[in-house]
């Protein structure tokens, strides 16, 4: 564990333009704003399309996007791949949330064949499929994983909204198990995948303004060991969204309830 | 009018459908009355239709107060027009509002962005208004390049069908060039969902009054007919704007619907004139007294461009806001768009948040540094705040409840 640090926690938002389909800035501002709460300064860096990706972010956040604007981050990611990697192996963390989950994976193979190469931060691949996955999802985190001083969090929420169906590699892990919805829809029932500082997931909401557990276990991997900071609305938005999931997810439910929440 | 039997029975039929259908909360009455209108009188459309000369109006953000305003400068002008007023923009309500038309003449019909491909047809429609594209309920429809694409396919089998069309959207400058265009440039707004060229792809770069492709020469197409501030400028001729209602989105609106009248053979600057006497438009900006002495203006916000709009303008007022957000079937089951709009301009304002999802809303604000109540009903969250002026900004089922409780709305 590092100590707290002086410097300013650069959290990326990498091409808002092309990656922000879903609500995808609400989890820099999440991540900004929960690390200068705790008096550490936070700095937010936009890395518009385009541009390269440079080594020097702590957060790099990939979201959700159409088509083309895919294809085209896509073509930006691969280039500043090495990067991206550089900076992961420094100790930066990746959130990476639906289209972006896709695109730090190995490949994305569209309904009609065509391939769109990712860049292998991660052992998953993704494949186009029918239905898509539209609704409330609810995940209980993986705990067989490091997540650092906290230990895991409690059940995650999010709205799910996607046709892809992403295959995790042998051995590596899922964010969490599906409570309720779909997630990574191969028929494995798992969310998401979750590696050193790495986190692939089709939870947006987005994630981290459901989830201030999963924000604050994100920066306490770059920031240090860091204060407690209350949550009380965010805890009641948390249980709303639980409390609706349930019904998607209701035989599941009842048997998972009293984990969800905790 | 003329309809047949068939047509008249399809129409009551598809109406019944729709209100038992939204009675089982279904939520898309609309959609399953326009299908049994369609199985029961194929034909209703055109039936209808004989006798009317035609426009179509559709777009994103402010198809209903644009139809409204040319509607408004077509009536004033002595024409008889038949229009969709209250916002029912599927088939089953274009067909029950030309069965009650007043005589041959002109239907100004606010259409569905994705209904629009379908009844141009039966229609027989003459000019198309085409205002925007932008994100709008995820969880429904998607993209936003689809229904783009679904209205480029449609411009490119009907060549000979007037368009007046937003010079300044990339979407629908794309979706409408094949067509016979007027172009009104009506100044950029929102562009978080055109970063994209729509022909190939590339980049778009965007200036302060312009976008263009550097790879395949996709741009903003010349035309000389501008908004500039509150003038519209229309062939040279500098028309004022002078609105009731409020807003940067309005004046958008209003130069459409001059351009459309004028096309229509109305004087544009009569045109313009009338439509002063527009104050309220199917219940956006009507007032909900607070029962204590004081009123609160309802806005109707749809999705993160509409905010966008709204929020410059509430900004610039001393005004309380409540913001009144459901994420029900017709708002789009998914708010995340929440985080694309900047709230952060409500700091140093009176808010509230309000509406199902108005934990939502409150993380939001919590996040933007705004103060705020929570309060689930949009009213009692009016009366709370302090000020001579309220707004509530609300989602399409928020504006809706609010509607047929205060503005005898349908
Ligand atoms: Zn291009």
């Amino acid at each position: 564990m590092t100590a707290v640090r002086d410097s300013a926690v650069r959290i990326g938002l990498i091409y808002p333009e092309l990656l922000g389909t879903y609500g995808d800035r609400g989890n820099a501002i999440v991540l900004v704003q929960r690390t200068r709460w705790r008096g550490i300064p936070a700095e937010l860096v936009e890395v518009d399309a385009g541009e390269p990706i440079p080594d020097s972010l702590d957060v790099y956040i990939f979201g959700g996007g159409e088509d083309d604007p895919m294809e085209m981050a896509g073509a930006g990611m691969r280039e500043s791949k090495a990067n991206i990697e550089r900076a992961h192996t420094n100790g930066a963390v990746v959130l990476a949330v639906c289209g972006g989950y896709q695109l730090i994976g190995n490949r994305y193979i569209a309904a009609d064949g065509e391939i769109l190469e990712g860049i292998g931060l991660v052992d998953v691949e993704t494949r186009a499929g029918s239905p898509r996955l539209i609704g409330e999802l609810v995940a209980a985190p993986s705990d067989d994983v490091n997540w650092g001083e906290f230990g895991p969090p409690r059940a995650l929420t999010g709205f799910e909204n996607h046709g892809g169906r992403t295959s995790l590699g042998a051995g590596v892990a899922p964010l969490g198990r599906v409570l309720a919805g779909g997630g990574n829809g191969d028929g494995t029932k798992t969310e998401g995948v979750l590696a050193e500082r790495i986190i692939g997931t089709y939870l947006h909401g987005p994630v981290l303004a459901r989830n201030a557990e999963l924000a604050d276990r994100i920066i306490a991997w770059v920031a240090g060991s860091i204060p407690p900071l209350e949550a009380t609305l965010e805890q009641s938005l948390r249980a709303d969204r639980l409390d609706a999931a349930m019904v998607r997810g209701v035989h599941k439910w009842w048997r998972d309830r009293m984990l969800a929440r905790g | 009018m003329t309809a047949s039997k068939r047509t008249r029975i399809g129409v009551a039929a598809g109406r019944l459908a729709g209100a038992l259908s939204r009675t089982l909360t279904r939520g898309q009455g609309a959609t399953i009355s326009g299908r049994v209108i369609n199985k029961i009188a194929p034909n209703a459309l055109e039936e209808l239709a004989d006798g009317q000369r035609v426009t179509l109006v559709s777009a994103t953000n402010g198809k209903t107060t644009t139809t409204r305003f040319l509607a408004t400068a077509l009536t004033t002008a002595g024409r008889t027009v038949t229009t969709n007023s209250t916002g029912a923009n599927l088939t089953s309500g274009i067909a029950p509002t030309l069965a009650g038309a007043p005589g041959p003449g002109d239907a100004v019909l606010e259409v569905d962005e994705r209904v629009l491909p379908r009844v141009i047809d039966p229609l027989a429609a003459e000019l198309l208004v085409l205002g925007n594209l932008s994100r709008d309920q995820l969880d429904r429809y998607g993209e936003v390049h689809a229904v783009s694409e679904s209205w480029r396919t449609t411009m490119q089998s009907h060549p000979g069908v007037a368009v007046i069309a937003n010079a300044s959207d990339p979407h629908v400058v794309w979706a409408a060039m094949p067509g016979k265009v007027t172009w009104v440039a009506l100044g950029l707004g929102w562009r978080s969902d055109a970063a994209t060229c729509p022909e190939c792809g590339a980049l778009l770069t965007w200036s302060t009054d312009r976008f263009d492709c550097p790879k395949c020469g996709f741009a903003q197409p010349a035309t000389d007919t501008v908004l500039d501030g509150d003038t519209l400028v229309l062939d040279g001729t500098r028309i004022p704007l002078d609105l009731a209602l409020p807003g940067r989105w309005n004046l958008a609106n209003a130069a459409l619907a001059v351009t459309a009248a004028a096309h229509l053979g109305v004087d544009p600057t009569q045109a313009a004139e009338s439509l002063k006497s527009v104050t309220s438009v199917a219940g956006r900006y009507m007032h909900v007294p607070l029962g204590d002495g004081r009123s609160a203006r309802v806005l109707l916000a749809k999705n993160p461009a509409g905010w966008t709009e709204v929020l410059r303008f509430l900004h610039r007022r001393d005004t309380a806001v409540v913001i009144a957000v459901n994420a029900r079937v017709a708002d789009g089951k998914d708010p995340s768009w929440l985080w694309d709009v900047p709230y952060e301009l409500l700091r140093g304002h009176e808010n509230a948040a309000a509406g199902d999802r108005r934990l939502d809303v409150a993380v939001r604000l919590r996040y933007a540094e705004v103060d705020h109540e929570i309060e689930r009903d949009p009213v009692a969250a009016a009366r709370e705040l302090d000020g001579d002026e309220v707004h509530i900004v609300a989602s399409y089922t928020q504006f809706s409840a609010l509607y047929r409780k205060y503005g005898g709305g349908a």
